[in-house]
């Protein structure tokens, strides 16, 4: 079943600003959406993927390279011609076993022909594509470590049961989750690059042309695919174009200089706040076919890229969100 | 429409609509239950919480194929779109959870019969599994002599594809869409579920157009379950409160502090590391059953020695300890099959295992008192945010009992949600009598609850001491103290760590005596310190 248009999702802005600047320009470092069941982070997630434009791969290899050079010699493949797939989303299941994720020694092959072979984990398949994590917040410690490391390194080892095997694993982190159900710790959400906070709309107007359109794309599927196929095209070629002109943005030394004061003035921790911002802006710049960063594109995306990064004090229950906005309020002006 | 109707009824709109992704059923073994499950589909496919990843998405069959010596698959439930049954749903792990979750979210027509099983009120089938299932009836209230005679048939329904889609009128949807809105139903899941369940109905009755009586019945089944608050029919202003009980609120808080300096001033009292003294406090001890906090698991901590298993899901081979084991058959396997090469069984397999430890369960037993309430629960709850934002840092999780009155009420099941356990403490009013036995009793429970989830529990009880509500409700003071007493040498039997955090005005030494059959920390805060509080703050307050 082809998943719900991407543009004809009801409100919820700054999820979708966040996931096409994360398209705009993978090297953010990822979305952590957190919010209610049934406010449609799922569903935003998978259409995002539908969006996306394809990519070129190798046929059958299993960390979907672009190259025929860059084929690992583990996977043994005959012919390496190339052909275009979908920007793959995979999906990490909670209580996802560790051989499961990395990958580790195929047990069927080793058993029955003798051979020693590896069989490549979820991080393999979300090579240059997006892994989706539901619940991120309730995964197992063990999993969010070896997650950090790969997210870090964009390699994945694996040095056990008598393999040494390591392949490239870049990917763009999308999590999800319920901070009623517990907390996520500060390293992983440090990792994630922006981190937005959803609701289920207030307005029973807003409400009902939600629903109304999910049961059109459920009851009615061939006419409003049809309906949406226009501006979800609009949506894929203002990303390409933007791909493009981001390299030719200019920013100012005084741009810098506020993106350091706003961090400063926040105390997040780590530099790897300041450079986030400045990604985010850019690449929403780039979105507005803007051709220079100005304070207007931090302002709209400061609170996603910094929010998750303040030092968390236990017991003041206000939203981070509204300190960030504070402070961009002071520095800015 | 009673819950048995409704049962047979939503069993039948599944048969309809897969799309409707299922029903919880929350009802005991019996023969209510199986003469509903007799309605149901004999192909339907009967799965259960241990099942594995491989039986579910399909694999390799191990054991088989090293028996048979040739390759065995095994096919996946997921891998075609059918009815199944998950019994003693309530069970079910996590990974489970997740994994059913993300096949109902295909939609590709998997249905799933959640059969909730569970006795106490928080064992439940997990929300987000529950979330994706249309209905939910609860039958465990059910007699067997209610059921109606002639059950309607279920299974081979009328086909879908020879009626026309009914329509839904746009009318609908929104009073839908705005009947969840006004039952608390944040998912706008529920509502499209409503629509569905409607619409399947007005098929069910060989209608293709949708009226009042198919909106009625989907409320009831869709929507009614997933209620957080009665509607009101307006807003009503929140009553003024009247002047005597503005002054009893008074009388009540005589701490009435900003948040702050109460913090500062019981973290003076409360030394930092209190969690960290209370665990190895209790390990010199060295408990004779030998229950620490140790967990073995097969995944990860300190490696244990191997040992002979199963190659279940989540389990990890030990290759070397597995070749030792079949070496030494290698020959008389060789002569008796006489393939060449290693012969492994599966008897050999070996299993790796690992210890762990557990995650902790704080549960904070709250008095909540008059008596407590009079002197120092503002001190108190500010001794239990102390003690939460440790808690936070170690990752402990946390639950929230308080007593007061007649009994103890469990304000927040165990979470690891510091700002719920904060707004839920900020909330707790006081007054009435102290039921400490109750405070002690729920704890137990949800002490004992914990340890099977595999946490590990550690109570810590704030309150002044002095019992005066017996088990039974009853104000009597010798009787309350002696059932509080029973109720330490309960928890103490279990196993189960505690701290005794004494918040009356002077240490009471019944509450000494409770510690130490408690077998636990015992720790007065000082009275004289509250008072230099109060004058500090009032300095600080200026005037």
């Amino acid at each position: 079943m082809t998943p719900f248009p991407f543009s004809a999702i009801v409100g919820q802005d700054e999820m979708k600003r966040a996931m096409i600047l994360t398209a705009i320009d993978a090297s953010i470092g990822g979305v952590l959406v957190f919010g209610d069941r049934g406010t449609g982070k799922s569903t935003a997630v998978r259409a995002l993927a539908a969006l996306l434009p394809p990519i070129r791969a190798i046929r059958n290899c299993p960390v979907n390279s672009a190259k025929a050079a860059e084929v690992p010699s583990w996977a043994n493949l005959k012919s390496k011609r190339g052909h275009v797939v979908p920007t793959p989303v995979i999906d990490l299941p909670l209580g996802a076993t560790e051989d499961r994720v990395t990958g580790a020694l195929d047990i069927e092959k080793a058993l029955t022909k003798g051979e020693k072979a590896f069989q490549p984990g979820l991080l393999a398949k979300a090579n240059r594509g997006y892994l989706y994590i539901d619940e991120v917040n309730l995964l197992e410690d063990h999993i969010v470590d070896l997650l950090l490391d790969v997210a870090q390194s964009g390699e994945n080892v694996v040095e056990r049961e008598g393999l040494s095997i390591r392949h490239p694993a870049r990917f763009v982190l999308v999590g999800s989750g319920n901070p009623e159900e517990g907390e996520l710790r500060p390293q992983l959400l440090d990792r994630f690059g922006l981190s937005v906070e959803v609701a289920s709309p207030t307005d029973i107007n807003e409400r009902v042309e939600v629903i109304k359109r999910r049961d059109a794309f459920e009851n009615d599927n061939a006419a409003f695919m049809l309906r949406w196929q226009a501006e979800d095209a609009a949506i894929r070629d203002r990303i390409l174009k933007a791909r493009k002109s981001l390299g030719k943005l200019k920013t100012s030394e005084k741009t810098l200089r506020d993106v350091a004061e706003l961090c400063l003035a926040l105390g997040s921790d780590g530099l790897r706040g300041e450079l986030t911002l400045l990604k985010a802006a850019r690449a929403y710049a780039a979105w507005r076919d803007d051709t220079a960063l100005t304070r207007a594109h931090m302002r709209a995306v400061a609170a996603m890229a910094l929010r998750h990064r303040l030092r968390r004090d236990p017991l003041d229950e206000a939203g981070s969100g509204t300190r960030v906005a504070r402070t961009v309020e002071e520095v800015l002006g | 429409m009673d819950s048995w109707d409704q049962a047979t009824l939503a069993l039948q709109l599944l048969a309809i609509d897969p799309a409707l992704g299922g029903i919880t059923i929350r009802a005991r073994t019996g023969p209510v239950r199986d003469a509903l499950l007799a309605l149901v589909d004999p192909r339907t496919k009967r799965i259960h919480p241990a099942i594995s990843d491989e039986a579910l998405f399909g694999g390799l069959d191990l054991s088989a194929t090293l028996t048979s010596g040739h390759l065995v698959e095994e096919r996946g439930l997921l891998a075609k779109p059918s009815p199944m049954i998950l019994s003693m749903a309530e069970r079910a792990p996590v990974r489970l959870a997740a994994h059913l979750a993300i096949a109902l979210d295909k939609n590709i027509g998997h249905t799933l019969i959640a059969l909730d099983e569970g006795a106490e009120p928080d064992e439940s089938v997990d929300p987000k599994l529950a979330e994706r299932l249309a209905f939910q009836v609860d039958l465990s209230a059910v007699s067997r002599h209610q059921i109606s005679a002639e059950p309607p048939c279920v299974a081979g329904q009328p086909p879908t594809q020879c009626l026309a889609l009914p329509v839904v009128p746009p009318e609908v949807t929104k009073q839908v869409t705005q009947i969840a809105a006004e039952l608390g139903i944040d998912s706008l899941r529920a509502p499209l579920f409503a629509l569905r369940t409607a619409r399947a109905h007005a098929i069910l009755q060989n209608r293709d157009t949708i009226i009042k009586d198919d909106v009625e019945i989907a409320c009831a089944l869709a929507l009614a379950h997933r209620a957080t608050r009665i509607p009101e029919p307006k807003p009503q202003e929140p009553d003024a409160p009247s002047p005597a009980e503005a002054q009893d609120k008074d009388a009540n808080d005589t701490l009435d502090l900003p948040d702050e300096l109460l913090l500062d001033a019981v973290r003076a009292l409360l030394p930092n590391d209190l969690l960290d003294q209370l665990a190895t406090q209790k390990a010199r001890q060295g408990r004779g059953n030998g229950s620490g906090a140790a967990r073995k698991g097969n995944r990860r901590g300190r490696p244990l020695p191997s040992r002979a298993g199963r190659l279940s899901d989540g389990a990890r081979i030990d290759i070397i300890g597995t070749l030792r084991a079949a070496a030494p058959w290698q020959t008389i396997r060789r002569n008796a099959t006489g393939g060449p090469g290693l012969h492994i069984r599966p008897a050999d397999f070996r299993i790796k295992r690992f210890e762990e430890k557990s995650d902790r369960l704080l549960i904070f037993t709250v008095d909540a008192s008059g008596s407590a309430a009079l002197t120092r629960l503002a001190e108190a709850k500010g001794a239990v945010e102390l003690l939460l934002a440790q808690a936070y840092a170690r990752r402990d999780h946390v639950a929230l009992i308080a007593f007061r009155g007649v009994g103890a009420e469990l304000l927040l099941p165990p979470t690891r949600s510091l700002v719920q356990t904060k707004r839920r403490l900020a909330g707790l009013p006081g007054g009435g009598g102290t039921p400490l036995a109750a405070g002690m009793r729920a704890a137990f429970e949800q002490a004992e609850h914990a340890a099977r989830r595999g946490l590990t529990p550690t109570i810590a009880i704030l309150t002044d001491g002095r019992a005066n509500i017996a088990l039974d409700g009853s104000a009597d003071r010798k009787q309350a103290g002696m059932d509080a007493q029973q109720m330490a040498r309960v928890l103490r039997a279990n196993g189960t760590d505690a701290i005794v955090i004494d918040t009356g005005n002077r240490p009471e030494p019944a509450l000494r005596n409770l510690a130490q059959t408690l077998d636990a920390a015992y720790l007065p805060l000082p009275r004289a310190d509250a008072a230099r509080l109060s004058r500090s703050v009032a300095t600080a307050l200026g005037d």
